[in-house]
């Protein structure tokens, strides 16, 4: 029998097993970081899902993870029920798309994501006001403000008719330049219900949607917010009664509602753009996709159609900004990955792909990124979007609707759409003030009796 | 012989066991057989009906964040959403308008229905097929499909209802924009897509009429009316019964009807209790709240369940 005994010979094999291990040249392979399952929105523009497929499969590659990617569509709220059925299953996507008022929704079972926020803001400056105040429900970050599916909601103007029927050169007032016209001052709610009354009288009525659908919603908050107008404050305590702001507010959006077409309270989200791309409207509040279907259907319409910040009021001027955001599951198996993915996408450069690849309509969520290019050359007319994000220059400040209320509270008040219900009951209901008033301060106390 | 007494043919016990074992007794006997068979359609409905329905009745009694018990000030701990609802005008609102709507939308889909059945039940059997063919195809239909056609005719800007109008000089009606037109727009579509279910349902019952009673009801001279009134309707109540109760159900949970045409508005005068638990539930993240809404429904149709069944019963226990 040899001196090699098997001890021995485990021994050696160890050796030389892991020697070979380590002095082999590492080869990568795809899948080594484990997989990583996103729903991401469905996005309207078509290559918006492009940009998004590239971005996964590019960041995939270059740091071996199988990054697989779902669109989750908002059609008949296909993803708030996505959401819902994953966080009560507990299980589904590492990382999804959640719509503004979502991450406050389920912030108990999100991954928090300050140490991501934290290297971002480093890098490029503060988030948004509306942003943080949605993502950040309770002190800290439980999602990233996203970039694919943010939008801004400013004034759509068909230019034309504006200087026909209400003497508003409005491209002189906002030109596509880094500075405001010399009348830009002038661009406050009463100039406003001034020029909307006078549209109506010309027959082409601003297209303002007065139901509880989001684009109704969200510029009647940005009128409120403008005067200092809250239902309720950041504590949750309602704040309706002898608001003397309040009611200046709902006086003046009283006053416009009866310079719209009669049938606004019924509009949805699709009427506004109706109104604009049919030549109907001098005026719409919605980001630039109204405008991108009218160059398709009626190049005449946007031909003569121009972005500009929203009216000022006396607490100053606010931009209704519907933000989607990036959540991790608490319940993610690839956490690491996941934030690093995340913050990659968030990254100027890759921000900035999303936002070319859906024509402009994404808005990053940090005012440094307001310069992209491609406002400037999207048109024609060109320059018709170049005041589609805020600018340092508009004066102007983005905000949801119902925001300082607490979020908990806020998601409530604005899925019921008590701010547009509540000029609805004066204008169309014939109750008085007061009367809507009361009515609104009962519901916001049976609101906030629920917490 | 009562079916649990009686026996399956006596097997031949198996050599040397001396009589068969209690399995194979319990196996023998004919109920534990009928358990068995049922056993499969028990399990379904208890994880699909029994489950959901205890899970949303435990939803109900939960915070909004779903940690611990909803307080409640004059009702029990656990109730304080149903209380919250109590005192909410809107909710009370909803509900009116789900009673109004689910109410005539079912007495129109029943009487178009028994009309429209008679109309077929006249017609000869030859070209019977084809009306009930097309008749049926409202509901063959996807609502949600259908509701989209009808919202395009009810549009608010761009109705083609409107637009024929204008044609002939009728005014223009905003048929999702005021509160009584929007109520009658979506108790028009669901009564559209309902009528042929109550349809083939009677036909099916005015089919099973001998025609003996027809014929005595004529030599003692009976009217058309009398002949309705003492025979046809007689022998039609159980199913039409049945099926204004089935109905009921229905179109008191209806969703998609309301989510498509109005989303609830004008001023939530249009919410049936279905819509108004999504956008409570789902939409404005209130689980809890939004499973107490939908849970209002039951109590509701348990009463109309209670009265109908126990007049069905009634007319058999008569028949017999």
């Amino acid at each position: 029998m040899s001196g090699l005994k098997r001890r021995d010979l485990l021994l050696a094999g160890a050796g030389v097993a892991a020697a070979g291990t380590l002095s082999a040249p590492m080869v990568h392979g795809q899948g080594t970081g484990g997989t990583l399952r996103c729903g991401f929105w469905d996005h309207w523009v078509p290559n918006g899902n492009v940009v998004m497929r590239e971005l996964c499969a590019e960041w995939g590659r270059a740091n071996r993870v199988d990054v697989q990617m779902d669109t989750v569509t908002s059609n008949g709220n296909q993803i708030l029920l996505t959401i819902n059925a994953q966080a009560q299953s507990r299980t589904g996507y590492d990382l999804m798309s959640f719509p503004a008022w979502e991450p406050s929704n389920h912030q108990r079972m999100l991954e928090p994501v300050d140490d991501v926020m934290r290297n971002l803001t480093q890098k490029y400056g503060a988030v948004t006001p509306a942003a943080e105040y949605l993502g950040k429900p309770s002190g800290n970050w439980v999602a990233i403000p996203a970039v694919a599916g943010t939008q801004l909601k400013p004034a759509c103007v068909r230019f034309d008719l504006m200087q026909q029927h209400a003497g508003i050169d409005i491209r002189a007032m906002w030109p596509a330049q880094n500075a405001a016209g010399p009348t830009a001052g002038q661009w406050n709610w009463e100039t406003f219900a001034k020029a909307a009354e006078a549209c109506h009288k010309a027959g082409f009525a601003f297209g303002l949607p007065m139901g509880s659908f989001t684009d109704a919603v969200d510029w009647v908050g940005s009128l409120f917010a403008s005067y200092g107008a809250f239902l309720m404050d950041d504590k949750g305590a309602v704040t309706v009664r002898n608001n003397a702001k309040l009611r200046a507010a709902v006086e003046m959006c009283v006053r416009i509602s009866r310079f719209l077409p009669n049938d606004v309270w019924a509009w949805d989200d699709g009427g506004n753009n109706r109104a604009l791309i049919s030549g109907r409207s001098a005026l719409v509040f919605n980001p630039p996709s109204a405008w991108a279907v009218a160059k398709r259907d009626a190049p005449q319409v946007a031909e003569n159609c121009w972005t500009v910040p929203m009216p000022a009021g006396p607490e100053g001027r606010f931009a209704p900004y519907l933000p989607y955001f990036w959540g991790i599951w608490n319940f993610s198996r690839n956490k690491g990955a996941a934030k690093a993915f995340l913050e990659w996408l968030s990254d100027r450069a890759q921000a900035e792909r999303q936002t070319n690849g859906s024509g402009g309509y994404d808005i990053p969520p940090f005012t440094s990124m307001s310069d992209f290019k491609v406002w400037e050359t999207e048109g024609p007319p060109v320059g018709s979007v170049y005041n589609y994000p805020v600018r340092a220059h508009h004066n102007s400040r983005t905000s949801i609707a119902m925001a300082p209320a607490p979020a908990a509270m806020a998601v409530q008040m604005y899925n019921q759409g008590l701010n547009t219900k509540l000029i609805a009951r004066i204008v169309q209901g014939g109750e008085s003030v007061d009367q809507a008033l009361g009515w609104v301060e009962r519901e916001l106390n049976t609101i906030r009796r629920g917490g | 012989m009562a079916a649990d007494a009686s026996m399956a043919p006596p097997m031949t016990p198996a050599p040397g066991s001396g009589r068969a074992s209690t399995l194979q007794r319990l196996a023998r006997r004919r109920s534990s057989i009928a358990v068995l068979m049922t056993t499969p359609l028990l399990v379904v409905l208890l994880g699909l009906v029994a489950y959901p329905a205890g899970y949303g009745i435990y939803l109900s009694t939960l915070n909004r964040r779903m940690t611990g018990f909803m307080e409640a000030e004059w009702l029990p701990n656990g109730l304080g959403n149903f209380e919250i609802l109590f005192e909410s005008e809107t909710f009370w609102a909803v509900a009116l308008q789900s009673c109004i709507f689910a109410i005539t939308a079912v007495i129109l889909k029943a009487l178009i229905g028994f009309w429209l059945a008679h109309m077929l039940n006249d017609i000869p059997a030859k070209g019977q097929r084809k009306w009930r063919g097309m008749l049926l195809i409202p509901w063959v239909i996807p609502p949600a499909l259908s509701t989209l056609g009808w919202w395009w005719m009810f549009d608010p800007s761009y109705s083609s209802i409107n637009w024929l109008f204008q044609v002939v000089g009728i005014a223009e009606v905003p048929w999702l924009g005021e509160k009584w037109w929007a109520r009658l727009s979506i108790i028009i579509v669901n009564v559209w897509y309902g009528a042929p279910f109550f349809m083939i349902m009677y036909l099916a019952a005015l089919k099973s009429v001998p025609e003996q009673l027809y014929e005595a009801a004529a030599i003692d001279g009976a009217s058309s009316w009398q002949r309705l009134r003492y025979v046809t309707l007689p022998m039609m109540a159980n199913i039409i019964s049945i099926t204004v109760l089935f109905s009921l159900i229905v179109t008191f949970s209806n969703y998609d009807i309301v989510r498509v045409l109005t989303n609830g508005g004008p001023r939530d005068l249009t919410h049936v209790f279905a819509s108004y638990a999504f956008q409570v539930g789902i939409l404005s993240g209130n689980i809890p709240r939004g499973a107490a809404v939908s849970l209002f429904m039951f109590p509701i149709l348990a009463i109309c369940a209670f009265f109908v069944l126990r007049g069905v019963t009634r007319r058999n226990k008569e028949q017999m």
